[in-house]
């Protein structure tokens, strides 16, 4: 069974619940209009098609639009090798959707992260702490209207941090759609 | 046969005696034995291994005794990037380490923040203990990690240690 063929499967079965599958360089993309409802998608993947192996849960900030939030699982089936990716919006104001920790347990730690990261909360994790930044830092760092150079916070007596020093910026991308040359990361002040 | 004079050559002593000062003596004792505290915390870490093995020798200058523990150690060789969840950690092992101590900063990321312009890494480690030497280079070579610790046992080797002493413990006398 191929990848489409799995992506179908869940079509047929959710109905209206998913898009279309759509397919971008051989890999197959599938949408779910009610974030509420991964739990029921991802139980069927794993249960019913052989996806047995979570690879990552990513994040992504869609700053500026609304919704602001895309969660994307990438499933692979180890029996055959497909794999698919599973997308779901989720809006700044409830920044929360169900963990998926009952389906896969090594979601555990890919939810704190994206908790850590982007502060999107998941419902039913048994321990929604910080994984990379301590316990008590106020911000969510990767999120798009946070600097690079980071911001001032204190914990007295415990750490601080400090923005860090970009003059002449290292290593800052533009997003345009000029050609690659003038994109690329380069030397650059951060106003520029 | 004795000779005349107090100051005059004694056959008997010959050879089994030096001149020197407390201080030069105490000095001397302390800088050929640094006992490192590795603080590996990134890459610059793998060079502190090769500078501790056979080919670089780190023992030739008396400092092959890498110490776990901070209470058994002289000088801290802050090999690496320090994050700021780490810095705490960092502090607190300089803390607990027995005085006197120095400290080396290993590399561009421990000196500056080096290439981590970044909210994640302190931005050297001297905004949180007082260095000694900074190291340059990413990493830098092992042959550097020597120069800095011989830089380290230079500086160690100009400390009046007696006279501070004294100097210390006629201070508590007047202030108690």
């Amino acid at each position: 069974m191929s990848a489409l063929e799995s992506a179908n499967k869940i079509k047929a079965k959710f109905g209206d619940l998913v898009t279309e599958p759509t397919e971008f360089r051989g890999e197959i993309t599938l949408k779910i209009a009610d974030a509420e409802k991964i739990c029921d998608v991802c139980l069927f993947a794993k249960k019913q098609l052989g996806f047995d192996f979570l690879v990552d849960i990513s994040s992504v900030d869609n700053y500026g639009e609304d919704p602001r939030w895309t969660i994307v699982y990438h499933l692979r089936a180890i029996g055959n090798g497909d794999e698919i990716r599973l997308k779901t919006d989720v809006s700044e104001e409830k920044s929360e959707l169900p963990s998926i920790i009952g389906v896969w347990r090594t979601a555990n730690w890919h939810e704190r992260e994206i908790y850590d990261m982007m502060g999107i909360r998941f419902a039913g994790h048994p321990d929604l702490r910080r994984i990379l930044m301590w316990e008590g830092y106020p911000y969510h760092p990767l999120r798009k209207d946070f600097p690079l150079a980071g911001k001032s916070s204190e914990m007295p007596g415990v750490v601080f941090t400090k923005p860090a020093p970009l003059e002449g910026g290292p290593f800052v991308t533009l997003p345009s759609s000029a050609d690659a040359i003038s994109r690329e990361p380069r030397v650059r002040n951060p106003e520029e | 046969m004795q000779t005349q004079s107090e100051y005059g050559y004694n056959s008997k002593i010959e050879g089994d005696v030096v001149l020197t000062t407390v201080d030069a003596a105490l000095a001397w004792f302390r800088k050929n034995s640094v006992w490192p505290m590795p603080m590996g915390l990134a890459c610059c870490a793998i060079e502190l291994m090769a500078s501790g093995a056979s080919r670089f020798d780190i023992s030739r200058f008396g400092s092959e005794v890498m110490r776990f523990s901070p209470r058994q150690s002289d000088c801290m060789i802050v090999a690496g990037t320090v994050t700021y969840k780490m810095a705490p950690v960092l502090k607190r092992i300089y803390d607990q380490m027995a005085e006197p101590k120095w400290v080396i900063a290993m590399g561009a990321c421990a000196s500056t923040g080096g290439m981590y312009r970044s909210y994640a890494v302190l931005q050297g480690v001297d905004n949180i203990v007082p260095v000694d030497v900074y190291i340059g280079g990413c990493p830098p070579r092992p042959e550097a990690v020597l120069d800095a610790l011989m830089k380290i046992q230079d500086k160690i080797g100009k400390e009046p240690i007696l006279q501070r002493t004294v100097a210390a413990k006629l201070l508590n006398l007047q202030e108690s």
